[in-house]
């Protein structure tokens, strides 16, 4: 029996990385998964045939979570597939690195727009359906730096700690319908992203990490079934690091 | 067939939990019939999903008492 039998889980981002691991181990416990991605269309369908062979459904949808309409249309396939959302999980996101004095409008605006304008634009859309359930799990993927600060990310950064800030209103807002909201802030996680990196970048930042390791996707999504599970019943608008220690 | 207003009626004394008799046209849903705001945004749902139709945003701030309601509601279906 898995901790999550029946419930309907929504993913966005969860072609690859942090995102398809979080797909992955939901359905492991048993939810049903809307897989959503942006242009991965292919990968997409291979993290579907993945949760399918677990034993439980899955379908892909693409929607561009930056967009109202093409969330809209994620939610209600969701809700014409399986009937119900119970958990969403807002995973997508994008990085587009530049110093501070040399960062384009575009590049900001990018980045808010699909890492703090998505989640808003999802937990929107979802919250009505979670009302009329009176119950629902949203968890939000921030990041260390978010907390931190990071050079190069200003944008990022901005736009993580934004959901940090946006996880405690919703939580608020939302916990007299039994809608529980909480964030999680992965450190470096072995991701294509962390792959791409040098040798000495990489020994630069295990040398910031008490574990002296990187995290791996599945550390993240262990943590994500948790909040969504029975055993999370008593938690909303909190912020779990899982960075091996970076920030304490 | 239910007229608007006992349908209205219906809803808001099922949503918040009040007497019939205290769901009048000019009783607030705030103020007179102790919902808070989140009361408010559902009982709007609750009366779309009962007259099958969409209530914008725009015009679900404009809706305050029971009157508002049964007059938009009149509005858009006649
Ligand atoms: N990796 C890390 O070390 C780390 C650390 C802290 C926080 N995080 C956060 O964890 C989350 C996942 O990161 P990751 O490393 O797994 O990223 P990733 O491997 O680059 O995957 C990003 C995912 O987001 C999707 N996506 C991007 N823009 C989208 C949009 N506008 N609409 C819908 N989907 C969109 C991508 O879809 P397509 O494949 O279709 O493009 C992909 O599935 C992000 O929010 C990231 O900021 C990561």
């Amino acid at each position: 029996m898995g901790k999550l039998n029946g419930k309907t889980a929504v993913v966005t981002g969860a072609s690859r990385g942090i995102g398809r691991a979080i797909a992955l181990q939901l359905a492991a416990e048993g939810a049903n998964v809307v897989v959503n991605y942006s242009g991965s269309e292919q990968k997409a369908a291979e993290v579907v045939e993945e949760i399918q062979n677990l034993g439980v459904q899955a379908v892909a949808v693409q929607a561009n979570i930056s967009e109202a309409e093409s969330v809209q249309q994620l939610m209600n396939a969701a809700l014409e597939q399986f009937g119900s959302i119970d958990i969403l999980v807002n995973n997508a996101g994008i990085t587009r690195d530049n110093l501070l004095m040399r960062m384009k409008e575009e590049e900001w605006d990018d980045v808010m727009n699909t890492n703090l304008k998505g989640v808003f634009l999802c937990t929107k859309a979802v919250t009505r359906q979670m009302m009329k359930q009176r119950a629902g799990r949203i968890i939000n993927i921030s990041s260390i730096v978010g907390v931190m600060g990071n050079a190069g990310q200003a944008n990022y950064v901005a736009a993580k700690a934004g959901v940090i800030g946006l996880t405690k209103t919703s939580a608020k807002e939302l916990a007299s319908r039994n809608i529980l909201v909480n964030a999680i802030a992965p450190g470096f996680i072995t991701t294509e992203m962390t792959d791409a990196l040098t040798e000495d970048l990489k020994n630069a930042m295990l040398a910031q990490i008490p574990l002296a390791k990187l995290g791996q996707p599945e550390d993240i999504a262990k943590a994500v079934v948790f909040l969504a599970s029975d055993d999370a019943n008593y938690i909303t608008g909190q912020t779990i690091h899982i960075d091996g220690g970076m920030y304490m | 067939m239910a007229t608007v207003i006992e349908r209205v009626t219906k809803v808001v004394v099922d949503r918040l939990g009040v007497d019939e008799s205290e769901v009048k046209a000019e009783a607030s849903f705030r103020e007179d019939l102790g919902a808070d705001s989140l009361d408010v945004v559902e009982l709007v749902m609750e009366l779309e999903d009962e007259f099958d139709m969409e209530i914008s945003d725009e015009d679900a701030e404009k809706i305050a008492t029971v009157g508002d309601a049964i007059s938009y509601i009149e509005g858009k279906i006649s």
